[in-house]
């Protein structure tokens, strides 16, 4: 029978999605400020394979020559940025559920089992809690990326004032390259997890927005399963099939 | 574990129970609650997203400030821009110095960006004379034999565009609070601001008073062990290494103090007044 299992809390749908559009405003504002110095391509021995970016792609966004515009916009979002950032990990903390998000010592092997099983190279499903192996190593990583991010950030933005994470960072230099991968992480983080999205489908993707997810639960007590079930039965989890 | 197991199951019965529908009073069945849960938490959502586009459309197209010693930013961001340079400025200290290199690293060519309020072909530094404008209006004059009679610092730091390019270069000249201090210019250091101006008045920066009495901050009248040349602002530049290049004026014609902030060019085109590093 369906059963409606509550899964997001409030606070993790609504810094979810307070977010994606504060990224989205930092992520373009950033290239307005980049587009004035674009330094950066992929150079191995000589041959350049990619250049950040190239003409079309600062046309296609309309880009070019907008740099005032850029820094007046970058400076103002940072902040909520980082609140929302801030209040997110606040909440994992003292909500408990960072307990479902930070990765075990055994994730790291489970993550490659999650890998083989997703790329369809292995046929059992890993473990899955309400996080799977690869999810609290994706989703805790992104936090620190946003960490990342603001920190390095800072330090390019204040050099001289915060002249120590600057060093911290490699320097002014260095920090700006991290800062600008960081950038680049997002958007392979993006593009992964929309894929992932659409492969988990709809009950999973309308949990972050309504915050429940529909489970079909076996009748509990059937002899034939009491052994199977004696493994889940510590936690809250009930069987999904 | 059975007894266990089948608590849990009554426990998520009960949560399920509290939607019930007002008037029949009668319990929905779940597909009802999926449907009605699924619809609030939608509409919702798509509300506070339109909400969200709104506010960003409202911001994206919101008139530009009126003309003054800034102009040309969004009106909203122009006022959050100077609170966020009020918060950063609790953080400046004269402790905090910028890194300095070894002559060696200082780089030969030395960057020219731009000649904005440099171009005057007529323009001879030879007859130039600095004018400090003091706030009774008395006008004080300074020629480059007497500046180069004061004490000379040189510096070999990062120099950093707010385009996000940098350049390691090496200036030397007297630091602005020696300068102060020798012209017994004490007094006017307790007004917010210094502006100053190129001779012909085309390119202007404003600094706040704590950044231009800023230890490394120096009136340079030499690059590279080298008197400056015009392109790089001779005969006197301003070097502020906690400043982006945008402050580092080339070629002072002026220099005054006030309260208020005074005009600063690329304040008037949408860059941050304050623009400290």
């Amino acid at each position: 029978m369906k059963v409606i299992k509550e899964k997001h809390s409030l606070a993790m749908r609504w810094t979810h999605w307070v977010n994606f559009p504060l990224l989205t405003i930092m992520i373009w504002s950033g290239m307005l400020i980049y587009w004035a110095n674009d330094a950066y391509s992929v150079t191995i021995f000589g041959y350049t394979f990619y250049h950040f970016f190239p003409d079309s792609v600062f046309t296609f966004f309309h880009i070019p020559y907008r740099l005032a515009e850029g820094m007046a916009f970058h400076f103002l979002f940072m902040w909520f940025f980082t609140l929302n950032g801030i209040f997110y990990v606040l909440y994992t903390i003292f909500s408990g559920e960072w307990r479902n998000l930070v990765p075990q010592k055994k994730s790291f092997k489970e993550a490659w089992l999650v890998l083989l099983h997703d790329l369809h190279i292995r046929k059992t499903a890993p473990p899955q809690d309400k996080y799977n192996a690869a999810q609290r190593i994706a989703y805790t990583a992104i936090i620190v990326m946003g960490l990342g991010s603001v920190l390095t950030g800072l330090a390019v933005y204040k050099p001289v004032q915060f002249y120590w994470l600057c060093w911290i960072f490699g320097g002014y230099n260095f920090a700006r390259i991290l800062h600008f991968s960081l950038t680049l992480g997002y958007l392979f983080f993006f593009i992964v997890h929309i894929v992932q999205v659409i492969i988990a489908g709809w009950n999973n993707f309308r949990s972050v927005i309504s915050g429940f997810e529909v489970v079909t639960e076996e009748p509990a007590i059937v002899a034939g399963l009491a052994d199977e079930n004696k493994k889940s039965s510590g936690n809250e989890n009930l069987a999904i099939e | 574990m059975k007894i266990l197991q089948s608590n849990n199951f009554y426990l998520n019965q009960d949560i399920n129970m509290d939607i019930i529908d007002p008037k029949n009073k009668k319990e929905l069945t779940t597909d009802q609650k999926i449907r009605r849960r699924t619809f609030i938490s939608f509409a919702t959502f798509f509300a506070m997203s339109a909400a969200a586009y709104e506010g960003w459309d409202w911001l994206y197209h919101v008139p530009s400030e009126a003309n003054g010693v800034t102009a040309r930013a969004r009106k909203p961001l122009r006022a959050a821009m100077n609170k966020t340079e009020l918060f950063f400025r609790k953080f400046f200290s004269n402790n905090h110095l910028v890194k300095t290199y070894p002559k060696s690293m200082a780089a030969k060519r030395v960057r020219i960006n731009s000649n904005i309020g440099n171009e005057d072909k007529n323009f001879n530094p030879e007859n130039w004379q600095l004018s400090v404008v003091k706030t009774n209006g008395e006008v004080l004059t300074v020629n480059m034999e007497a500046i180069k009679a004061l004490p000379k610092t040189e510096i070999i730091f990062d120099f950093k565009c707010v385009e996000g390019w940098d350049q390691i270069q090496h200036w030397a000249g007297v630091r602005f609070i020696d300068f102060i201090k020798h012209y017994k210019l004490d007094d006017l250091t307790s007004m917010q601001y210094v502006g100053m101006e190129t001779p012909s008045g085309k390119y202007q920066v404003g600094l706040d008073m704590e950044s231009a009495l800023h230890p490394q901050t120096i009136l340079a009248y030499e690059m590279n062990d080298a008197p400056l040349q015009t392109a790089h602002g001779a005969p006197l530049r301003l070097i502020i290494p906690v400043k982006y290049g945008i402050k580092n004026l080339k070629c002072i014609g002026k220099i005054t103090f006030s309260d208020q902030r005074p005009p600063d060019y690329w304040a008037r085109r949408g860059y941050d007044y304050y623009s400290g590093l």
